[in-house]
């Protein structure tokens, strides 16, 4: 065990990767000798040369076009796009290219060795395009699995899973947590699987729901809610595609209720995906409706950042409001 | 098919593969660091009265970075960029040009933009996010914009404004005005798909476009030698069928000469130009970056030798067209403004809560106004929570 924050959680999930195999290869813009604007992969090319961890020429779309076809010919690549914000470029390349390859050759070609790593998410002042939350897209495309961490821990494991799992993997790192989230972290290899939710808090009276830096506020209201005497169930997806339909379908059986938070604007977003299911798996045991606190819907701001977030008072109100309704 | 290409070609029978590197690309220069003109050099228009409008701009633009970046670190500014060692490039492309000429930047030219006259208020404004800044506190420290000035709001995600230009320049040619659009990118940005289809849009659709590459050496911590193995991005203007120059881009009279030139030619013809100025990025990518990580100070060193403004000044001092005391009281006056001017901007109000749901469309629709009144409810239960807005909701 080691103290680490969720940067070094990941080099480190990266450094035993690329130890393990060496025909996984990390790559991306400024991923090289520097490491990364963020230092994610910082001294991986020190230590596995440049022909295994290097700086891509600045095209999205080349760098994942790149990487679709060295997974197609067996090597584990693990393409770096340096925000999630700067993804769209390379829409083509992942929503019609990895997504689809395998399907439409019937399993004669697969990209299932492609890990996409990319930072998300807002609260550091960063604006419309250093702060969207882009999974809803990429959830929407069959074919694709789509990962995000809440803390150190659970980077290192997911990540080493993400990477490992033979589907194309999107893992979507919540930025603002890269140094500001620190905790206990194995230095050996381990794995957590893909498509689990984990229960977090158990609780009784309603359940939170959330992925990534979400989790944090959602962990916040409910403290505030346990000042009320209010029990919550707090679940992190983590998986966003394929995800866990059971455990979230469990707890709300018992809760018969259910507050979903995400970064992203409310409509089309994923919480909308698993409020509209819910509903229809867990109708009966439903004592109120299903809330979505998220975003706004509006491009991200700069000025009125915290009025435009689902903060933890807004889930707070939520939470009030389910129990009392 | 149009097959006449293929009929200029000379027809061999031994293979003859063309060298990666065989097209030759000179590059102009016009004024030498000491401030002596090279021999033979063709001047651009250029009197003294312009030229002194060129020298305060660049005075102002080394003056602004300075105290911003100064700013930064105080921790009273969020974010900067400075354009430090490269200010030629943005000050002498602008000059070259018409005010009714459309810029579309990058970033790193915020040294068009005070040629035109954007005023410091309006610069400290959008810096410091606050209600009177243009684009509404919505943007990250500079990125300007100004419809009445010509220059399209910068936009983030690089590259984007290449094609646009390209249609942008094509709609001038459409209504048939006396102007051009220039489009300034990165060599880095210089990789992505939109800078080739932007160029071949713009050759094949023949619209009146400046493509002004800023070649300085990096793309943040990319250095260019692995940004690309051709020959700089000169080479690729060729291939669109695009004329195209190289140019010393701290050669304030080298720009000035290229732009003037390609204006004029992009005009007439109604084709594209590409210009690219080599140049240096003497400071860091932004005040998030360190650049102690992958350059050495005797690089920096070297590239500090070529200032374009000390350049600029020693022509101006050999012109007579210009002093030390002069230059002293400029720099003091310049560095008062630009402190004032930050306690000003910084004391002003953030924009209102209203501006959140506001320009997303014409007209907010039903959902948004909704959410805009779930809002202000809850703000009213937590003020202390959203401090900036509480107090002035009705
Ligand atoms: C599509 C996209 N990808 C990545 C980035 C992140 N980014 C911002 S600036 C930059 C480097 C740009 O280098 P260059 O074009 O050479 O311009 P310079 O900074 O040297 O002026 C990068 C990678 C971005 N803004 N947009
Ligand atoms: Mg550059």
């Amino acid at each position: 065990m080691a103290q680490m924050n969720l940067l070094h959680a990941i080099n480190n999930a990266l450094d035993i990767a690329m130890t393990e195999n060496e025909r996984a290869v990390c790559f991306g813009e400024d991923v090289g000798h520097f490491g990364g604007v963020f230092r994610a992969t910082s001294g991986l090319q020190e230590k596995f040369g440049k022909l295994r961890c290097f700086n891509t020429p600045l095209v999205e779309q080349g760098v994942i076009g790149f990487a679709n076809g060295l997974a197609a010919q067996g090597s584990v690549p693990i393409a770096e796009i340096q925000f999630a914000d700067y993804i769209f470029p390379a829409f083509d390349q992942i929503v019609n290219e990895s997504a689809k390859f395998r399907y439409r050759s019937g399993n004669e070609f697969d990209v299932g060795n492609l890990t996409i790593r990319t930072p998300y998410g807002g609260g550091i002042a960063g604006g419309l395009y250093h702060s969207q939350s882009p999974e809803a897209y990429f959830a929407h495309t069959p074919g694709l699995k789509v990962v995000v961490p809440r803390n150190p821990y659970q980077a290192k494991g997911l990540l080493l899973a993400s990477i490992r799992d033979k589907n194309p993997v999107i893992f979507f790192e919540p930025k603002r947590l890269y140094r500001a989230s620190v905790g206990e972290v194995p230095l050996e290899d381990y794995q957590l699987p893909l498509g689990k939710a984990e229960i977090v808090t158990p609780g009784s009276d309603i359940t939170l729901l959330a992925w990534g830096a979400q989790m944090e506020i959602i962990e916040k209201a409910a403290e505030m809610a346990a000042a009320d005497g209010i029990s919550c169930e707090i679940i992190d997806l983590r998986t966003i595609l394929p995800w866990d339909i059971e455990t979230v379908v469990n707890s709300v059986t018992k809760t018969g209720r259910l507050v979903v938070s995400q970064e992203a604007p409310l409509t089309a977003g994923f919480a909308s995906e698993i409020a509209a299911t819910i509903q229809k798996e867990c109708f009966l045991h439903l004592e109120s409706p299903i809330a979505r606190i998220c975003g706004m819907d509006t491009p991200y701001p700069l000025s009125l950042e915290k009025e435009y977030v689902a903060d933890h008072l807004k889930v707070y109100e939520a939470i009030k409001h389910s129990i009392n309704y | 098919m149009n097959t006449d290409v293929y009929k200029e070609s000379p027809v061999v029978h031994q293979p003859a593969f063309i060298d990666g590197h065989s097209v030759e690309i000179p590059i102009l220069k016009v004024l030498q660091q000491d401030g002596t003109v090279y021999e033979g050099a063709e001047l651009p228009e250029i009197d003294q009265e312009s030229a002194t409008k060129i020298y305060k701009t660049l005075a102002f633009h080394r003056v602004l970075d300075e105290r911003m970046v100064a700013s930064q670190r105080q921790g009273r500014l969020s974010f900067y960029m400075t354009a430090l060692g490269e200010e030629a490039a943005s000050v002498g492309g602008a000059a070259g040009l018409k005010p009714q000429d459309m810029i579309m930047a990058q970033y790193r030219e915020q040294g068009a933009l005070m040629y035109r006259g954007f005023s410091l208020e309006n610069f400290m404004n959008q810096m410091f996010s606050n209600e009177k800044d243009l684009g509404k506190g919505r943007q990250m420290p500079i990125h300007y914009g100004s419809r009445e000035l010509n220059y399209m709001t910068i936009s983030s995600p690089l590259a984007t404004q290449i094609p646009q230009a390209t249609g942008y320049a094509y709609g001038q040619k459409l209504q048939g005005l006396d102007a051009v659009t220039i489009c300034y990118f990165g060599e880095g940005a210089a990789s992505e798909g939109d800078f080739h289809a932007g160029l071949n849009m713009a050759a094949v659709h023949r619209a009146p476009v400046i493509f002004f590459c800023r070649n300085n050496g990096y793309a943040i911590s990319t250095p260019a030698d692995e940004q690309y193995a051709g020959n700089g991005i000169a080479s690729r203007g060729v291939g669109y069928g695009i004329k195209t120059i190289r140019i010393d881009g701290n050669d304030i009279l080298a720009v000035l000469k290229a732009t003037q030139d390609a204006r004029t030619y992009a005009l007439a013809e109604n084709k594209p130009v590409l210009i690219e100025a080599m140049s240096y990025r003497l400071g860091a990518h932004s005040t998030s970056d360190d650049p102690s990580g992958y350059r050495t100070r005797e690089e920096e060193a070297k590239w500090q030798a070529h200032d374009p403004i000390l350049r600029m000044k020693n022509w101006m001092l050999a012109n007579k067209w210009w002093d030390e005391a002069q230059e002293t009281t400029l720099f003091d006056k310049l560095r008062e403004e630009v402190l004032a001017a930050v306690k000003v901007a910084e004391k002003i109000d953030k924009p209102p809560v209203e501006d959140l749901i506001t320009d997303v469309y014409d007209e907010p629709p039903t959902l948004l106004k909704a959410q805009l009144a779930e809002l202000k409810v809850h703000i009213k239960k937590y003020p202390e929570a959203y401090p900036f807005t509480a107090g002035r909701i009705k």
